[in-house]
């Protein structure tokens, strides 16, 4: 999905956890996330810091589309 | 002589466990474990299985440099003339480490090593340059038929005998070329080819085109302002209930639904339909999968024009390729009419 729609012209961002398999796919733009049943949270954090910790990940996530690569690219910070 | 085999197998197939052995760091077993007993009734006397090396999955996975230095001293311990590693079939995981374990083996040790696995396992394009891979099916239900090609092809191996063409062995090409003679010259063969072409008849090439499927990466989100940003998911996340009864795997559709006005998403609302992950955390606060919250807020901040009102989502478990690219196609061809500028796209 993502290199389709990547093809169609946008700039995606894949946000996921296991690293390996988007590279194999060929995403272009990845943001590793947390864990594989929660990437954007973290259920040992209180709600508040939760939802801090996706927020720094979705401004990741905008800054690696606001980024311009020649080459498949992990944004790890 | 009987040859000393040393059998690569995951914590899985030792019997330790499943996920939650996958830590397993690795260790010697003497003798046979698991589908190491189909391979050893295969060699018969020729060789014989004399350790069996096992390693958790995500142990491998988080730490190859230390895991494959532990495991190669292990196999060197056993004197080994020979290492045979999997099958993985399907296992993404699996199949890395044992094309991994395989290509050390031949470098560091110098002695004959092979593994097993689908086609489609992400260990098959990362070494099968290095190492010969044997065709598997995708599961475990294909042991029967992966074990006589496995044995056959380590016996030549030891032996110092040549291998055939892959399609004749049943391992997966390496991208090889062998210089050979035909009877007929090279006009000859392709005229015929031609003519079975236009006759819409089978024929088989002799030089497949390698397939680079990548796609350049597209320019960068200039005006993060005015931008409409759209999220898209693999991780199965849809209104309570599954309207559309997308699949827990092998999915065959996706949905479009609608959050124009949603700020959250709630336990209430919203779910995952994706089988293969604990969905308790999804389900307690799908925002952990799309994180729409947090979009919304920024969104109120203007820090980028609007959030688009219809998110896009799938199940990519086990779902095959075809399927998923199709999905991206026709989503792709929405988005652009929505005039959407940038895409997120969450997996699990």
């Amino acid at each position: 999905m993502v290199k389709e729609i990547e093809r169609a012209g946008f700039p995606v961002v894949h946000m996921c956890t296991i690293i390996p398999i988007s590279q194999t796919v060929g995403a272009n733009r990845i943001v590793p996330t947390i864990a594989i049943p929660h990437p954007f949270g973290d259920p040992t954090k209180s709600p508040e810091e939760e939802k801090a910790l996706r927020r720094a990940l979705v401004e990741k996530g905008l800054k690696a589309l606001q980024t311009e690569i020649t080459e498949q690219t992990v944004f790890n910070d | 002589m009987t040859y000393r085999v040393v059998h690569y197998i995951n914590q899985f197939f030792a019997g330790i466990g499943g996920e939650e052995q996958a830590g397993q760091k690795p260790l010697l077993k003497e003798g046979i474990v698991g589908p190491g007993q189909a391979l050893a009734a295969e060699f018969g006397d020729k060789a014989t299985i004399v350790a069996t090396v096992v390693c958790g999955d995500g142990y491998f996975a988080e730490n190859m440099d230390e895991a494959t230095e532990t495991i190669i001293g292990l196999i060197a311990s056993c004197k080994a003339d020979a290492v045979i590693a999997g099958p993985a079939f399907n296992a993404g995981r699996y199949g890395t480490a044992c094309g991994a374990v395989c290509t050390a083996v031949k470098d560091r040790l110098a002695i004959p090593a092979l593994t097993a696995m689908y086609p489609e396992n992400p260990g098959v394009d990362l070494f099968r340059k290095e190492t010969i891979i044997v065709e598997t099916a995708d599961s475990a239900r294909g042991l029967r038929k992966a074990v006589p090609p496995m044995a056959s092809i380590l016996l030549k191996l030891l032996e110092g005998r040549e291998l055939g063409l892959p399609a004749e062995e049943g391992y997966l090409p390496q991208g090889l070329r062998k210089n050979l003679f035909r009877a007929e010259p090279g006009a000859e063969r392709a005229a015929s080819m031609l003519v079975k072409k236009l006759r819409g008849e089978p024929f088989e090439t002799e030089y497949p085109m390698p397939v680079f499927d990548r796609v350049p990466p597209a320019p960068a989100l200039k005006d993060l302002k005015g931008a409409r940003i759209a999220l898209v998911t693999s991780g199965g996340i849809v209104p309570k209930g599954n309207p559309d009864h997308i699949e827990a795997s092998s999915a065959s559709r996706y949905g479009e639904y609608d959050i124009s006005g949603v700020s959250d998403l709630t336990s209430a609302d919203y779910a995952t339909a994706h089988g293969g992950y604990d969905p308790t955390y999804a389900d307690g606060d799908a925002d952990r999968v799309l994180p729409v919250d947090v979009l919304r807020e920024m969104e109120r901040e203007g820090i980028f024009a609007k959030l688009h009102d219809l998110f896009y989502t799938t199940v990519g478990n086990g779902t095959p390729v075809a399927m998923a690219a199709r999905f991206g196609r026709e989503i792709a061809v929405k988005l652009r009419e929505a005039a959407v500028d940038a895409v997120i796209l969450t997996s699990t």
